[in-house]
Formats: structure tokens, sequence, C-alpha cells
């Protein structure tokens, strides 16, 4: 077959074949017992040329609501930001997308000067000393924080306040059993963490808590008030943020925290059905070599000129192998490409008025909305999500798809990870949505109930 | 010579900006009549202050500095630097793909479910699996999803069973996703012919036997040509056997891992199907499974209604839970579908054939001048040694970065761990006789300059950005960001 992907041709393949010394390519498979070999042709998806394909791929993603065609007032851990134009042109270039993990530096200072430089956004950032290359996602990064955690007090004992990502915590629970970990969660007062109950939950068996914020209900933690609960029974606080609510509100890091966890999804990475998106992943200094994943330094070469290098690698998997702090490999590095061109275009002013925008505009549709047979349930302070009460007995699957077909993308079902919160709507606002949808949507919403 | 590259930070000059954000069309209220003070920022991130231009002059030069596949050849063992096609670039990128949520409702997102629905069904074709999790982000990931599935059904059998043997040749992730699955490791040597060790295979397997993990072909890319027997021996101990996909490039359509007796296999999506590495990632690592281990995958997998309509199934009762959040690295997965249907069935197998046939090509051609410890016919790839150049003080790392001055990325090095000064070559399917035979040219003048002035190839690099670089000081002093070090 011919393919415009395969260079071999007839004449090649002769001629290699007479090298190896066999007369036909089924030669090079007769390591392979008969018993056990495939005969005919799988039952898969046939081939399409090139034009077919485009076609069959446009129409696939046509039947998908877009955010270019409807405006989404739907968060939860994916948002639709503002993706500046010259992201995707840097994330074109395909010396960064189609390299390896930078195992030679000598041709990789590109790729490792990037992930140095993600590494001192992401310092900045939360406010902490050692940041590495990224992880999966931030929940899967929440539960490397607990492992962490576990490995560097000696402790077994994980307490999770339940205001953090539902899907974060079903993805500790899981990693929580292969770890040997035991879970304690923490329930939530006016949708906040609630601090009695935590504090109770601490003792000297606790290796951390984990808290979020903002918290999945969009609502600021107080983590001046946790970080004494936490360290007082000497267990390390792990705080899981929203990276571009940072742009104003105080770094992680200042606040005390020992371990500062995730998504970098809201600095310019599509929102694509949730992934591929970008974990981070900052510590103190003190468990600089407890970290997981790929770490870059700094250094020079031979002729004292700086160049960068991956680093602290004892502690990783390909040497360690059973005794590594972490089975992680590939991570997420085009993305944190990503969110450092983000953060590189966005820049001091830059961060500070795209966070200032998501918080007036969600405070204005905040507050538009509590004018109305809507309310607020809550009374903390919130950065660009919020929780809405719906009148009793309104069904949000049904609602949400009258908003669809007037052109929005309705809120979050609270009710789906909460019990105790069916008929509450988690709604983000972000620079993105203007003074029109906004009224729009609460008008489409009202006229719904 | 290029002179140092600059820092983005370091190229901050106060009042310059490079975005353009939205007009605030609503009440301009303040941060801090909304937010208790001791929760806001009193000074802002020192982010660097730059203009369009530098963003884009900055990482167009970053990019410069580095080396992708499509700079030139990549023959990095184990990884599959096949060519990454750009209409997988073009499609991931429509907004049907790329702008959506994964938490809007299944009837406004029936093209991406349909996508994923028949690529679960693809994937479990190809490796002859009943069922496929789309979920884990990359092969380490799915070698832990595929052993806490192990772990979750031998527990469901009232079983406690808390042994994962690897060969020594295995990935390092095996054994380390092994730990993180609170299984403890039982590594066992490779016979001399690089296979698994019955012998030892059988004095190593028990009651306490959860898992046998083998890459087959392994990493010295022979295929284990007793997999029926090791398949046997670790089944009659109550164990089940897990294939690392990481070597899939080899056999698609020829020989599938389900048929050789394995219950639970990763596919490496960003080797074998073609998706790009990105510098690191993100990759994607898929889990199949045989019947009887369904019930305990990750929820939701997709499902397809009687009519027609594609939807979450999350009727998992045994499920292990969630592995990462929502339901994988989709923008991977979405390029995958693409690459195999650039292909179908019979241009995969292909792909495997002419996988095969360069690695056998060049192992040939270049076993006189370095040693093949395994002289047969090999897979996708091969290993060299290059002890007998340590004569002459020249060691494999010294080769490999000669090879730098003749623009090729080296192969991977010192790994396997059971072979000595080891070289694991593997081409892909995607590189021409021209490309195999400068490359092997280059192996071949290389293994003469070390006989006749080894000090040109222990010197080298001549030619890059930057020399040899101190990797000691780096992990003894480490600087590891601009801003606090």
């Amino acid at each position: 077959m011919k393919h415009r992907y395969l260079p071999m041709t007839e004449q090649d393949e002769a001629a290699m074949l007479e090298t190896i010394g066999v007369d036909a390519i089924e030669d090079l498979f007769a390591d392979i017992p008969q018993s056990i070999r495939y005969s005919g042709e799988l039952p898969m998806s046939e081939a399409l040329s090139e034009p077919a394909l485009l076609k069959h791929m446009r129409q696939l993603a046509d039947r998908n609501a877009d955010f270019d065609r409807y405006a989404s007032f739907l968060g939860a851990g994916i948002y639709d930001h503002h993706i500046p134009v010259v992201i995707n042109h840097i994330l074109s270039r395909s010396e960064f997308y189609t390299a390896y993990t930078p195992y030679q530096p000598e041709i990789s200072q590109g790729e490792l000067q990037a992930i140095f430089e993600f590494q001192s956004f992401i310092c900045e950032l939360t406010g902490m000393k050692v940041a590495n290359a990224s992880m999966y996602d931030g929940a899967t990064a929440l539960a490397e924080a607990a492992a962490l955690a576990s490995g560097a007090t000696k402790r077994k004992r994980i307490v999770v306040s339940r205001t953090v990502h539902p899907e974060a915590r079903e993805i500790l629970r899981t990693s929580a059993r292969g770890l040997g970990l035991e879970v304690v969660e923490v329930g939530f007062v006016d949708g906040v963490t609630d601090l009695g109950e935590l504090q109770a939950a601490i003792n000297d068996e606790t290796a951390a808590v984990l808290v979020q914020t903002p918290n999945f209900f969009g609502l600021l933690e107080d983590i001046r008030a946790i970080e004494p609960l936490v360290h007082a029974s000497k267990g390390l606080l792990v705080t899981s943020v929203n990276p571009l609510s940072l742009g104003i509100l105080e770094s992680p890091g200042v606040m005390g925290a020992d371990v500062v966890i995730g998504d970098a999804q809201p600095l310019g990475i599509p929102a694509a059905l949730g992934g591929p998106t970008c974990g981070f992943f900052a510590v103190s200094e003190a468990l600089m070599r407890k970290i997981p994943g790929r770490i870059v330094g700094q250094t020079i070469d031979s002729e004292g000129k700086r160049g960068f290098v991956l680093t602290l690698q004892a502690r990783e998997q390909h040497i360690r192998r059973e005794k590594a702090t972490s089975n992680i490999c590939s991570n997420q590095a085009l993305l944190a490409l990503c969110a450092s061109v983000y953060m590189s275009t966005l820049g001091k002013s830059g961060m500070v008025e795209a966070a200032e925008l998501n918080l007036r505009k969600s405070h204005y549709a905040a507050g538009r909305m509590a004018e109305g047979n809507l309310s607020l349930p809550f009374r903390a302070p919130f950065f660009n999500e919020f929780v809405v009460r719906l009148p009793d007995g309104t069904d949000i699957a049904s609602l949400n798809a009258q908003l669809l077909e007037a052109g929005y993308i309705g809120g979050y079902d609270l009710g789906l990870a909460y019990p105790e919160l069916a008929g509450h709507l988690l709604v983000a606002v972000t620079e993105r949505r203007t003074k029109d949808e906004i009224d729009g949507f609460i008008r489409e919403l009202e006229a719904c109930l | 010579m290029k002179p140092e590259k600059a820092l983005i930070f370091e190229m901050s000059k106060p009042g310059r900006v490079a975005y353009s954000l939205p007009d605030c069309d609503v009440p301009e209220i303040e941060a801090s009549s909304v937010v208790p003070s001791h929760l806001l920022r009193s000074t802002p991130a020192e982010l660097p202050e730059v203009y369009e231009v530098d963003v884009i002059r900055h990482y167009t030069e970053l990019s410069r500095r580095n080396f992708g596949i499509d700079n030139g050849f990549y023959p990095l063992g184990s990884c599959t630097m096949k060519y990454n096609p750009k209409i997988n670039e073009d499609v991931a990128r429509f907004a049907g793909f790329a702008k959506i949520h994964p938490y809007q409702p299944a009837e406004s997102i029936q093209g991406a479910l349909e996508l994923l629905y028949t690529l679960q069904n693809d994937l479990a074709a190809l490796t002859g699996m009943d069922q496929v999790s789309l979920q884990p982000a990359a092969g380490a990931h799915g070698e832990w999803t595929g052993l806490m599935l192990i772990r979750a059904y031998h527990e469901s059998r009232g079983e406690k069973r808390t042994k994962v043997i690897v060969p020594d040749s295995s990935h390092g992730t095996n054994p380390a996703s092994a730990t993180v699955a609170g299984f403890e490791t039982v590594t066992i040597a490779s016979n001399d012919k690089g296979m698994v060790d019955l012998e030892a295979l059988r004095a190593a397997v028990g009651s306490d036997t959860a898992a046998l993990m083998l890459t087959n072909p392994s990493t010295l890319g022979l295929f284990e040509e007793q997999i029926v027997e090791i398949a046997q021996i670790v089944h009659e101990s109550g164990g089940l056997l897990y294939y690392d996909g990481a070597n899939s490039n080899a056999i698609m359509g020829i020989a599938r891992p389900g048929d050789m007796g394995f219950d639970v296999v990763h596919l490496n999506l960003h080797k074998t199907m073609s998706t790009p590495h990105g510098g690191g990632g993100p990759g994607a690592g898929p889990v199949g499974v045989k019947s009887r281990l369904i019930p305990f995958l990750p929820k939701p997998i997709v499902g397809r209604a009687e009519d027609g309509a594609y939807y979450w199934d999350s009727d998992l009762p045994q499920s292990i839970g969630r592995v990462k959040a929502f339901y994988g690295n989709f923008g991977i997965l979405v390029r995958a579908y693409a690459y195999i249907r650039t292909y179908g069935p019979e241009g995969l197998r292909r792909v495997s054939e002419l996988a095969v046939l360069n690695a056998n090509y060049m192992m040939h051609r270049l076993a006189p001048y370095f040693e093949a410890p395994y002289p047969g016919v090999c897979k996708h790839e091969f290993v060299l040694s290059g002890k007998r150049l340590k004569a002459f003080g020249v060691r494999t790392l010294d080769v490999a970065k000669r090879l730098l001055d003749f623009g090729y990325h080296p192969p991977t090095i010192y790994f396997p761990l059971n072979v000595e000064e080891c070289i694991m070559i593997e081409p892909t399917e995607t590189e021409s006789k021209e490309t195999l035979d400068a490359f092997i040219e280059a192996m071949i003048q290389i293994a003469r300059e070390a006989e006749t002035d080894p000090q040109l190839v222990i010197n080298a690099p001549y030619t890059t950005i930057v020399k040899r670089l101190d990797e000691t000081t780096a992990a003894r002093k480490p600087v590891l960001n601009c801003t606090c070090g």
C-alpha cells in the first residue's frame, strides 16, 4: 500500500530485506508463535482519505455546542476564558510540540528554559520556593500532594474539606486505597470549611489538610485561619488554588501553605472537554527533594555559559524504580508552556486586570440574580463563581436544556455531587461574558422558572 | 555561536503590555469592597512586563533552541518518535472539540461522545480486549490504573495478593506504579536470550502474586516467544497478566495482547498512535481489560443507547473510582482517533511491518561496529552495546553527544539496565531508507573516530548552543527558578 506518511518503496523494501538476509517481511515475525497470530482484518474504523477525514471530523465537531456559538456560564473546574491569539502560534511551533522530554539538554535548551520559566511563574504566583514541570491536572496533583505529605510526615491520615472539587476527592480516594491512606472528609458551614469540625478532625496522625480556595462553590476559604490548626499538629497544609485568582488574592505561600497545587486551565488552556490541562505543584524549600515529577535547574556548561538541565532526578522512577517518590513520567509540558505564554502575555498588570474583570463580572451577575426570585445561599466572599438557590422543585437538567435552546450553556447542578444542595446551581462568570450576555442569561433563567 | 538567551523575566520593562482584555462593561467595584483585606495581595506578583513582539520573539527563539521530530531523525528507543501528522493538530483545534465543557449536557456533545465511543471500540479491537477506559493521562497513569483494577479484582474474590513481578528489563514506571498501587515489586532476571527466565518466574509466582507486568516486545526489542507458557504459569498461580503497551508499534494487526493471555493492557497513544510528545506531555494511556475486569473500570465510560444516543455510563458498581478529572486527555484522544482513521486496520498492520523492517535493517548494518547482544530478529527496536569502545576511553554517552554534531537526536542510552553501555534504537516506520542510511553512516564514522581520535568523541558536541552541562552542580546546589532562588 502507498500512504503519505510511509516512505517505503518496493525497491527499498527488497534492498533492505536482502541486507537483513530474509525473503519477506513475514520472516521478521517468525518469533511470534502461530497460535497467537491474528489473522484477518481487525474490526476497526475504516481508513479515510485526507478530505474525507476532514469532513468526518468537522461533522463530529459540529454536533457539539461550543463556546463560539454558546455563551457559557459553566465552570466547576473548567472555564471559558479569553485565550490570547499569540498562544496558538507559539504552541504550533513544532520544535516544541514534536519534541520528547528534554533528555539531551544540548539540543533541548528551549524546552528546558521554558520549563524553568514556568517553574518561576508558578513560584512567583503561589509564593512558594520550588515548583515542578507539571502534573496531569489539578485533581491528580491533589492526590500526589497527599502522597507527598504522607511520605514527608510518616503519617497516614489525610483530612480533606468537602468544599474541594468532588472529582479531585474521588481521585484522592482511589489513590488512598493504593497507598494505604485514611481519608477523612470535613463538612462545610455557609459554603466554606467548617473550622470547628476541621479542628476536631486533625490529630497527631494527620499528614495533611487539603483545602481548595476559591473552593468548589467559588468561595474563598480563610487560609489564614486554617493554617495554625494544621501546623499545631505538625501536619502539612495543602492548598489547591485557581491560578488566575492569584492576580489579586494573597499567595498561599505567604499564608503558610506547605504545598500549593492547582490546575492551570484558566491560564490560556482550551477547555477541550476537560483535558489536556496542566496541573502545577509547588512546595516549600524543606520539601524540595520529595516533590514528584520533572524539575529543571539552572547550571553552566563546560565554557561557563548559562544552561538548563533536568535535575534532582534521584527522586524519579527511571532512577529509583520502586523507591521513587511518584510513578509520573510523561507530564503536560506543552500545556505548561501554554500557561507560561499566557502569563508572559498578561504580565504583571494583565494578571491583576483579568482577575479583577472576573471578580467584577461575577459580582454584577450575582447582584442581578439576587434582585429577582433567585437567592444566594452563601455569604462568604467569592472570586468568579457563585451558588444560586433555585425555587423549590426546579429540575436543573431540563432548565439547562432550555437555556441551551436559548444559546446559553447553563450552570452546574450541585445536587449531583452534594445531595443537600439539590436545587442549587453553580454559576461561573468569566471576563469573556459581556453585560448583555449576563443580562440575557438571567432573563432567560428567570423565564424558565 | 549564539549568546545566552535572556529569560522572559529579564526582558521586562515597566509600562509594557502584551495583552488586550475585554472592556469592563459592569460596575468597576474594588476587590477590597467584596474580599477581606487579609485575603488580598498587597502588591502584584512580579511577572514580566513585555509587549507582544517580545513574547513572539522570545518563544520563537526558544523553539529554535529545541529539537523535535520535524527537525530530524529521533530514534529514541521505547519512545516511538514517529511523525506527528498535521491533520491531527488541525482537527483537534476545531471549536467543536477545543471549546466544549465536560459538564455540558450529554445531548450537546454527541459528536465528542461518538468519537470516544468509537475510539474505545477501536482500541479494544486492536488489543483484543473487551472494554477500554480512556481516562488515564499517560502510560504510567495507565499502569497504575491497571494495577488498581487488578487489586480490586483480587479483593472482590476475597484474596489478598501483594506482589507484582517485573522483569529486569522493564520500564522504571512499572515498579514505581506497583509501589503507588500498594504492591511489593519482585524483579526477576532475564535469561541469556533476553527473555523471561521461566524457572525464575515459576520460583517467583505463588498465592501472593497479584500480577506479572510485561512489555512485549520487551525493551530489548525482543518478542517473548514463551508468552503462552508465561501466561499459563501466572494464571495457574491465580495472578493476572498486565501488558505495558509502550512497544505496541511492533505488533498492530499481527498479534494482540488479549490473544497472548494478557488481562489488562495500556497503550501509549503518544507513541503508537502518533500524538505529539509536547516536550514531555500531554500523552494518553487508555487501559483495556478482559470482561471479568470490566466491573472495576474507572467511571465513567461512554455507552450507546438503543436509540443511537451516546451517554456517560457510570453503572460500574465495583469501580475503582476516578483516576483523572473529567474524561481523560480528550484533545489527545481526538488526535489518536484521526490517526487511526488515516490508516484503518490494514494500514496499521503495514505500519508495524515497516517499523520492524526498519529496525532489523539498522541492526544488521550496525552490528559489525557495535556489538548486538541479541542478534536474531528484533521487533520495532533493538539494543546495541557500546562496551567495545570503552577500550579507547569512549563511553556510550560520548557517542550520543557526538551524534548531536551530525544533527540527530541520540537513541535512548543506558536503558535497559541489563545491557552494558546500552544504546537502544527505534527508527519507526515514518523514516526513509535514506535517513536510516545516513544515520548508520554517522554511527560508523563515530565508531571509527573512537578508535582513531577518541578525544574528538569525548569532547563532543561542538555544534550545539551549549556544551556539556554541569549536572552535578545543578543537583547539589539547585537553582530552580529565577525569582525566589
